[in-house]
């Protein structure tokens, strides 16, 4: 039998309604007086995209609550978002010193929502006004994050952009790929409209991979910026993986769209493949749209799941199961609709996943969901630009600080360049490689704002997390080695 | 349990913590409420002619998360009759025989302060307290801190209250005064028993940026108040260090002026205080603090051995004086515990923007990883040599014992400006160089 939505829309709704709710002004008055105002601060070292956190907070004290927005936005257009998306406890909250002293970090991404909420209630644009045009037009593929990013600094440089995209709309992941009860497409909505008021034009439902569209882009264009990100999900490659209740992760998430959630067909029995943070997202949201059991199954150990830790909580809060050790075998059908998966346990030995043999298992599910990583897009850079040089992972190569690719012309950002990082990641890329555009083009190094909590660093030795991107998980991973 | 009675010029009292003259002191309904929290006395609420208050009354300075860490009042003396305080200072001190009731009075004319003398005394008040502080309303009809601000008028009226005193009297002392001994100096030669200090200061808290009006508003405009509380403390504290380190004054001190704790309360002793006067404190928290005021002093007196608060009573005096008495070869300066640090660097910038530029950041590499979890993180290092020892960098550390002002021994003697002078007069030094 096909699966059907099993909730009303008030039920939908009350699940689905955003975790994190805002701060009051005064919760967001007395958090922000928590905050050291450190000098040189390591939040900010910890931020992809270098926000000058101190300062930003200190006006949020204030009550300069636009000041904060404007602090925000401007080193990170989508500012909003990552306010809501980031794995803060990973990145800026992960680096406050709070952290060694009381042990409770500064809340800083509800903070930065805080201010970016104020302006964007307000309708307040706190964007710097785009540079005067310099002749010089550039065409972004892809209005994710890292397109996005890409744009609004080279408007801001003055140069005439255009951004395609294959969707009927922009935004990318924050608008098609966030659990709804971390963030509204509305949010995403929002920053492309922002983006658009720079002058950047957007060209929405054209697909830059038919034909020769790319090689004509790049003919008109002074240079092309590439930020196609990921495809669909990795194959399982087991039998029954084409049945129709088998579906890839994020094509479901991107579905509570398309409907009214009440309308969301959900399976009773979920199992969701895999055990990253898009797995996370899954397997929480089907819980949340009435299914009965919602059940992670992921290959390897507890230890080693890709999931942040918070991200793991909140899915055993919601009642998710997880089955660590434990492989599909297949997809068993009835009626050509999924009733069950052969399940076996793995053992893992020296890093290498082996199947058990003889301890495979039937569950019961009528719904599968695939978030086993996505498919590098090798294809389709391989058509949009023949000759761009691939590295051995499938990502896009590239020099690090300009963001060059082997083809002068052409610029790469975001997952297609990293095979897939956080939304902040993506956006600071796509503003590097706007720097790089404009270096390549112009000769000029663009440097950043003197920020005022760290006025007077010397460059080398510190930098902000866009020049020196640092995550703490990460350093604390090598630290522990050395 | 260390003593804590006291004998306050001739009146006793089960414990120096009295709550002050305001709003807390109101009522007999107040007082009992009091006595039973465990105060030790009452100051009433000053009697005078009834007078007409309006609405609003108070306003605060909030820091940073701290509420009313200033507070500020344009209230003015009692409203009610004096038929009234009187007759219930009468029924408290039935209730209450052994606890401390003071009377404190207002008024204008000779005959006026006899008369309200003569009804504090019968209505078995322990002692009265002459209001020449109130900064607001009153002043401007020629009492409160008109009569304080000026020693001749208050040394009159002082006589006038002493002709009719039999029972202790206690002289209020306004702050809004450039020098407050000349005043306690004046209430010494009228006779007074006592004195008490600080009263409330000349403020306006804040301005309202949407009206313009500062607060308190009271019908589109405000009016110059009475600070007070936590803020307010380090003033007190020099004021009653003045009286009692000035030889002609000699009088008993009451302490008041931002008295919160029992910390706070061994400060106003150890300078010289030997009853203690608390208001806004009260009047954000309650009654209640008393509680922890009684306990956290004795146990205070415990641990250093005092035996009673006349073991402590003035031992801080001696400890301050001009600056010329000052040692101008003592050294001192700061020390960083890297266990400790985490790396904010609020030393640096401190030092770096707003004192004498001693504290670089480094690269962490010669002390291990440095602060903080985030590697290649520059550390905070002190120049010693450089330092001068000024304590910045220390109050502005977060972490308790992180920076450590450390003395470091220069091999000289103790110099002061005085010896510096000397030497230089007779030859035996050369100019200390100026610095660079």
């Amino acid at each position: 039998m096909p699966i059907q939505p099993l909730i009303d829309a008030a039920t939908a709704e009350t699940n689905l309604a955003e975790v994190k709710r805002p701060f009051t002004p005064q919760e967001a008055t007395t958090e922000a007086d928590r905050c050291l105002f450190c000098y040189d601060a390591p939040c900010i070292k910890a931020c992809p995209t270098g926000i000058d956190i101190p300062t930003f907070i200190r006006r949020i004290a204030t009550g300069n609550l636009v000041g904060a927005a404007r602090t925000i936005l401007e080193a990170n257009v989508l500012g909003a978002s990552c306010a809501r998306v980031c794995p803060t406890q990973m990145l800026c909250e992960g680096a406050c010193v709070l952290v060694d002293l009381e042990h409770q970090p500064i809340r800083i991404g509800r903070l930065q929502r805080h201010a970016t909420d104020h302006v964007a209630a307000l309708g307040i644009d706190v964007l710097p006004a785009p540079g005067e045009p310099n002749g010089r037009r550039v065409a972004v593929i892809g209005a994710g994050p890292a397109g996005l990013g890409c744009a609004a600094e080279l408007a801001r440089l003055g140069y005439a952009v255009t951004v395609y995209d294959k969707k009927p709309v922009g935004g990318g992941l924050n608008t098609y790929g966030i659990a709804l009860y971390k963030m509204r497409p509305e949010v995403s909505l929002d920053e492309v409209q922002a983006i658009a008021r720079l002058g950047v034009a957007f060209r929405f439902g054209v697909d830059v991979g038919v034909g020769d569209e790319a090689a004509q882009l790049l003919r008109d264009h002074d240079a092309v910026f590439l930020g196609i990100g990921l495809g669909g999900a990795n194959r399982l490659d087991i039998p029954g993986e084409d049945l129709p209740e088998v579906v890839d992760a994020l094509d479901f998430i991107e579905g509570l769209r398309a409907r009214p959630l009440d309308e969301v067909p959900v399976g009773r029995r979920v199992a969701v493949i895999g055990c990253g943070n898009t797995a996370i997202d899954a397997v929480t949201q089907a819980k949340r749209l009435g299914a009965e059991e919602a059940t992670i199954i992921y290959r390897r150990g507890e230890q080693e799941m890709s999931a942040y830790p918070f991200e793991y909580e909140l899915a055993k809060a919601d009642g998710a199961t997880f089955l660590f050790n434990t492989v599909p075998i297949e997809v068993i059908s009835n009626d050509g609709h999924v009733v069950a998966l052969t399940l076996a346990t793995t053992d893992v030995r020296d890093g290498r996943v082996r199947v058990v043999p003889g301890s495979e298992w039937t569950q019961p599910c009528d719904l599968v969901l695939k978030a086993v990583g996505q498919e590098k897009q090798i294809g389709l850079v391989e058509r949009l630009f023949p000759g761009l040089a691939i590295d051995a992972k499938g990502r896009v190569a590239h020099d690090p600080v300009s963001m060059q690719t082997n083809l002068p012309k052409v610029f790469v950002g975001g997952d297609a360049a990293s095979g897939g990082r956080e939304v902040v990641n993506a956006v600071a890329e796509g503003k590097k490689a706007a720097r790089g555009i404009h270096a390549s083009l112009t000769g000029e190094q663009v440097r950043g704002p003197v920020q005022p909590s760290r006025l007077g660093m010397p460059d080398g030795a510190t930098g902000s997390g866009f020049d020196h991107p640092i995550r703490v998980h990460e350093l604390e991973a090598a630290l522990k080695q050395g | 349990m260390a003593d804590l009675s006291i004998d306050f010029a001739g009146i006793r009292s089960p414990n120096p913590f009295w709550v002050a003259s305001g709003p807390p002191s109101n009522t007999a309904y107040q007082a009992h409420r009091a006595f039973e929290a465990g105060w030790g006395g009452v100051v009433w609420k000053t009697i005078g002619e009834p007078i007409v208050n309006v609405a609003s009354r108070y306003s605060a300075l909030h820091l940073a998360g701290m509420r009313m860490a200033g507070f500020n009042n344009i209230e003015l003396i009692s409203d009610r009759s004096p038929e009234t305080n009187f007759r219930e200072i009468a029924e408290v001190k039935r209730r209450w025989p052994k606890h401390t009731v003071i009377a404190s009075l207002m008024v204008d004319t000779r005959e006026r302060w006899h008369e309200f003398v003569k009804r504090s005394a019968d209505a078995g008040a322990d002692g009265i307290e002459l209001n020449f502080g109130c900064p607001h309303g009153m002043c401007e009809r020629g009492m409160g801190s008109a009569v304080g601000q000026n020693p001749d008028v208050a040394e009159t009226i002082v006589g006038w209250v002493m002709e009719a005193a039999t029972i202790p009297v206690i002289v209020k002392l306004t702050p809004n005064i450039t020098n407050v001994v000349f005043a306690a100096r004046a209430a010494k030669r009228a006779g007074a028993d006592a004195i008490s200090l600080i009263n409330t200061i000349n403020s306006i808290t804040n301005v309202n940026l949407d009206t313009l009006v500062p607060e308190p508003f009271v019908a589109g405009r405000s009016s110059h108040g009475g600070y007070c509380g936590p803020a307010v403390k380090p003033i007190a504290l020099n004021m009653v260090h003045a009286c009692a380190g000035d030889p002609e004054v000699g009088l008993p001190i009451s302490g008041i002026g931002g008295i919160a704790t029992w910390r706070d309360a061994a400060e106003f002793v150890a300078l010289g205080s030997t009853s203690l006067q608390v208001c806004t404190a009260i009047m954000h928290h309650g009654f209640r603090i008393v509680d922890d005021m009684k306990d956290g002093l004795s146990a205070y007196l415990d641990s250093k051995g005092m035996r009673s608060l006349a073991d402590l009573r003035g031992r801080a005096v001696p400890h301050v004086g001009d600056w010329q008495q000052l040692d101008l070869h003592y050294k001192r300066e700061a020390r960083i515990d890297y266990e400790k640090c985490i790396g904010c660097n609020l030393c640096h910038i401190a030092c770096e923007d707003g004192a004498h530029q001693c504290i670089d950041l480094v690269d962490p590499a010669p002390y291990g990883l440095g602060p903080g979890r985030v590697p290649g993180k520059p550390v905070p290092k002190v120049r010693e040599g450089d330092c001068v020892g000024c304590n910045l960098c220390s109050l502005v550390c977060p972490v308790d014992g992180c920076i450590t002002m450390t003395p470091v021994d220069t091999g000289r003697a103790a110099m002061t400006w005085h010896d510096y002078q000397s030497r230089l007069a007779s030859g035996a030094m050369q100019p200390i160089p100026p610095h660079p």
